[in-house]
This record gives C-alpha cells, structure tokens and sequence, in this order.
C-alpha cells in the first residue's frame, strides 16, 4: 500500500512536472524583455497593438456567432434524435464526429470550390458573406464538442416526459425548447459554448485562407517575427481558456438539479 | 340516459405488428372517477395516452363533451394530465410548475399568482411556493403535479399511475386526497393503477383491462363481488379456484373431488359431463360447519400462518387447496397441519368462471 501510494506520488510529480515546467519556462521567458531584469514589457507590446485588439475582437464576434449557430442547429437536432428518432442517434453521432476526422483545410478548400463567385451561393463574393462563410465552417468544425455536450446534458433530465407535461399544459414546440428544454440543458450549452469559443480564437487554417483578419493568423504571424510577444500571447490565451473553464464550473453551481434524480 | 362526458368508441392502437389496445369501448359521465385496472401491458396506459393525445388511435373515436378530439395535438385539448414520474419542471419553482400552463395560456400575472395561491392552499403546501422540486419529498413533488393539472381548470384528468413510486403509507393518503379534491372540483377522472386496492378503494367505476381489451366494467362492488371472467376474478382479489365436474345439470350437482355442491340456478347452460372452474372468496369460507352455510367440504389442512391478528390456514381437498382466514383468539389455539377439516360456505357466495 505505501509503496503504491509512493509511486502514485511520483508518477503525479512527474504529471505535473510535465505540465508546469514549460508553463513557468514560458511565463518566465514573457518577463525577460527587458534586459536584465523582469517585466510586463511584453504583454504591454502585445495589448498595445492596435493589431491584436482588433483581431481578437474579430475573432471574438465571430465565436459569439459561431455560438449561436451552434445552438440553434445542435439543441433542437439533439432533443429531437432524443426524443423522437433515437434510432438515428449513431448516424447523428458519426456525422458529428466528421469534423475531427476531416481536416480543417479540406474543408476550407470545398468550400472555396463550391462558394466562389460563379457559385449560385456566393459566399466569397464579399467581406459580409465571407465571414458568414467563416462562422458556418466554424460552428462544423466546433460540431463534435457542442453536439456531445448537449446530449450529455439532455441525458440527465427526462425529456419524453417533461416535454409531454409541457405539451399537456398548452405548450408548443417553441415554448417547450426555449422554457423547459433549454433552461435544463443550459449548463451543458455553456460547456459547448467555452469549447466553441476556444476552438474559434485560436482557429487559423480557415481564418487564413478565406483571407479573414482573425486572431489565429495575428498570432502565427507574431510567433514567426518576435520573440518576447509570442511567450506573453500565449499566457494570454492560457488565462482565458483557464478564464472560460472556472465560468464553466461557477455556472454549473446554478444549475438545475433534476428532480428525477436529487441525489 | 345522459350524454357521456368522455366517450371513447371502438379505439384500437396497434403498433406495426403488434396490436397493444383492441376495439376499447367505454362511456364515463361528467364528474366520474373512473380507473383502468390492469397488468403491465395490458393496454391500459395506451388508452389514457390516446385520449391525452401522445398516441393517435390506429381506429376509433374519442369525445369529450360532445366534441371529437381524436385527432388534436395534447397541447389543444384542454385536459389535465399527472405522470408517474412527477414530471416537475426542475428549473422552476413550485409556484412557477403550477402557474405554467397559466402563462402558456396567457393569463394576466395578478390572475396567476391567485390561482397558484388558491392551488397551494388546495394541496396544502402554502409555504413551499419558492421551493424547487429537488427539495421536496415524493408525495410532496405529486402534490404539487396534481396541483399543476388542475390549475388551467382542465375539462378532463389523466393520472397514470401516479402513486407507483411512493411509498405505503404516503400512497394511501395521496389517494384520499386525490379523490377528495376530485369530488371537491367534480372533475372527470380517468385513473390507471396496477393496484387492485387503490382502485377499488377510491373508484366511482373500475375497467379492468386485459390483454388491450376491457374485459369487465363496472362498480368497485361489481367487479369484486359479480366478476364477469376468470381473468377478472383472479386479478382481483384473492381467490380459491375450484376444478368440478357437472354431474347433474338440471339439479346444478356440481363435483370437486369426490364430493359433491349443489349450485342451483348458477351453471348458466352447463351441460352434465362439463368441466367448470368455482371460485371462493377466502371471507366466504369459514372452518368448520357454520350456521347459515349451506355447503361444505372436507379436507386436511396442509399449511398454517400465524399473521398475529390473523391467521391463514389452507386446506388441501383432492387436487385443489382452498386459502382461508380465521381470527386469532388467545383461548383456542390454531388448527394443526395434518388435522382433518371441514370448511362451509353458501353455495351463493360461490362464482362460476367462464
């Protein structure tokens, strides 16, 4: 038993080891642009720069519509297999999974070929249609993570019978989705949200071919021509990943508790 | 006779192959309490589904106050509905899964909040308006489902099976309350138990259902006293299956074993020769030979129970045991296995399976 206990222990050091050691390395190296001593030189080249503020702001907007797109097509797609078509559930499951085994830049390219400006859908045609395009290949892309977080919150309630007690009271679809449904699954919404929002601001193959001003291609270009900037960028994007899990696990403290399965 | 309130006509559900609810008839008058009394698979929650409107009939017509429903969606037909399950909205409070079908109706805020008051005072759980559902008990969570139904004043109401997952004691006392707030309301109510007591206990009518058909309807007192088939009389109540032979039909001389019972006017066109199964309710049946019983038979008791206040002999005649039970008295003590016995009953308490 001591023994297992002393080789849990090492193997978690060396767990830990392997997570922080370049993590410190990193942190320290951001603080070293100044020469000689430590400071925030980098960080303040990087917040200050017009380019980082607008391509992160880009990529933010663009995450809030890949969000919602997202939403709109998972939550109704998933409760529905759920509720009425569970023998499509692996069909759904392997298309959503498709994203993960299809490289971004196939996508990327299919979409050039069938949306260019002879297409009858020609979403390259102008600035507002490409971002359109960019949102939909990002709520593709973020299909595996938001589709599987739902469902797994759509397993924890009842949903056949809530939504009958629903319907029994006078509710339509919309009204049973939007106040029975989506207030249940909403943490499980959240966690698919963050992983979107993740995946979204560090994306670069598409953002870069469809010629878009994102943060992915900001921060390649940065890593090929600094040196400081890059380390202090990416503890920026450390601390706002690590930002979105901690809301993830604030938020699911107001969750709904089931009442099927209080304990 | 007056236009029933609810009608369901000839409804049949099959699903592909399978055939779950067949040719379903029945009428029940406004105000009634009515259960569908089954086992599993009997049908009996189908039928309730298809007048809630979660199934379509495969056939048939159902009607409520003069207006035929068949095909409208749950969400238009204005009935009230308590699910096994609770089915409580988790993410609203108590006051809010009541006044819900208020909203969705759109009532004004000050008339929802006094319904929902007037609901709660029903139920008797003012105090918990603000609490959720994960912080009530079972029976407390049910209440408040019922509360619920009846808050958009619904012309009908479901509850499917709705004290299955409760315990005893609770289940007893939720059933007293769900029929006096029944009778209170004068709602129409179609009630679907597995539970011979809760039914018999608390119905205006019982149909009791099996194999998706409505084998007998009628009465708490009909069904247990007059069951109109086997089926009927075995699942309801317990009862002693007699095997007999007919051996004159004309005097209604009935044999078990090899003893004979005279059952006159009770063979219904029973011919010498067949065989019949009798039935006895084991408080028909008394040990030993009682004054005003008319028939008796002789066997050997072959198991006692001692219950306390009760206690269960069964007496083995030929092929057949027959189930009683005695009260206990501290000055006489309990028959012994391997005694002989006689038990008497009136030939009139004795029913006549087909």
């Amino acid at each position: 038993m001591k023994a297992g206990k002393f080789w849990a222990w090492i193997v978690f050091i060396l767990g830990a080891a392997y997570f922080f050691i370049p993590l410190i390395a990193t942190i320290e190296f951001s603080l070293r642009m100044r020469r000689g001593v430590y400071s925030f030189d980098a960080y303040k080249v990087v917040l200050g720069d017009s380019q980082f503020q607008t391509t992160f702001m880009y990529s933010v907007i663009v995450a809030v519509f890949t969000i919602l797109l997202g939403v709109l097509i998972v939550v109704p797609t998933a409760y529905w297999i759920r509720l009425r078509l569970p023998q499509l559930r692996p069909v759904v499951e392997f298309i959503t999974l498709l994203p993960l085994v299809i490289p971004a830049i196939v996508i990327v390219f299919g979409y050039i070929r069938m949306y260019g400006s002879n297409s009858p859908l020609p979403f390259l045609s102008n600035n507002t249609a490409t971002n359109a395009l960019l949102v939909i290949g990002y709520a593709a892309l973020a299909l595996p993570y938001m589709y599987r977080a739902v469902d797994t919150g759509l397993r924890t309630i009842d949903v056949r019978t809530l939504t009958e007690a629903a319907q029994i009271l006078g509710a339509g679809w919309g009204t049973i989705v939007t106040r029975v449904i989506l207030p249940n699954v909403l943490i499980a919404v959240l966690s698919g949200a963050f992983l979107t929002f993740a995946i979204v601001i560090g994306e670069f193959t598409m953002a870069s071919l469809l010629n878009r001003p994102a943060f992915g291609p900001y921060l390649q270009n940065l890593v090929a021509n600094r040196a400081y900037e890059p380390a202090a960028l990416s503890i920026i994007a450390f601390v706002i990943t690590w930002g979105c899990m901690s809301l993830i696990q604030v938020l699911s403290r107001f969750a709904p508790k089931s009442a099927n399965r209080p304990n | 006779m007056a236009e029933p309130f609810l009608s369901i006509q000839h409804v049949r559900k099959s699903f592909g192959a399978t055939t779950v609810v067949e040719d379903f008839n029945l009428d029940v008058e406004p105000g009634e309490f009515v259960s569908f009394l089954g086992p599993s698979g009997c049908g009996k929650t189908t039928v309730l589904r298809m007048v809630a409107g979660f199934e379509e009939p495969s056939a048939g017509k159902i009607v409520v106050a003069g207006k035929d429903i068949t095909r409208l969606k749950p969400n238009q037909r204005n009935v009230g509905m308590v699910f096994q399950a609770y089915a409580l909205f988790p993410n609203l409070t108590v006051a809010q899964n009541i006044g819900f079908g208020l909203r969705v109706a759109g009532m004004p805020r000050a008339d929802i909040d006094a319904r929902v008051a007037e609901m709660l005072d029903m139920i008797k759980l003012p105090q918990m308006a603000d609490h959720y559902p994960y912080q009530l008990s079972g029976g407390q969570q049910q209440r408040i489902a019922l509360a619920r139904a009846i808050a958009p004043k619904p012309k009908l109401l479901l509850l499917d099976e709705p004290l299955s997952a409760l315990d005893a004691k609770v289940r007893v006392s939720l059933r007293e309350e769900i029929r006096s707030i029944q009778k209170k309301l004068g709602i129409t109510t179609i009630f679907v138990t597995h539970d011979q007591e809760e039914a018999l206990s608390i119905s205006d009518r019982i149909a009791v259902m099996y194999g998706g058909k409505a084998e007998q309807v009628g009465t708490p007192f009909e069904i247990y006293n007059r069951p109109a088939t086997k089926f009927v009389a075995n699942f309801v109540g317990t009862l002693n299956v007699l095997e007999g032979k007919v051996t004159d039909a004309a005097s209604g001389t009935v044999q078990v074993n090899t003893q004979e019972v005279s059952l006159k006017g009770k063979l219904n066109g029973s011919k010498s020769g067949d065989m019949l199964s009798l039935a006895l309710r084991p408080e028909a049946i008394s040990l030993g030979r009682q004054p005003g019983r008319d028939s008796s038979l002789s066997g050997e008791i072959s198991e006692v129970h001692f219950l306390g206040s009760v206690i269960r002999v069964r007496v083995g005649i030929g092929g057949n045991t027959v189930s009683l039970d005695t009260f206990n008295s501290p000055a006489t003590p309990p028959p012994a296995v391997g005694e002989k016995a006689e038990i008497s009953f009136s030939s009139s308490d004795m029913l006549v399976l087909h």
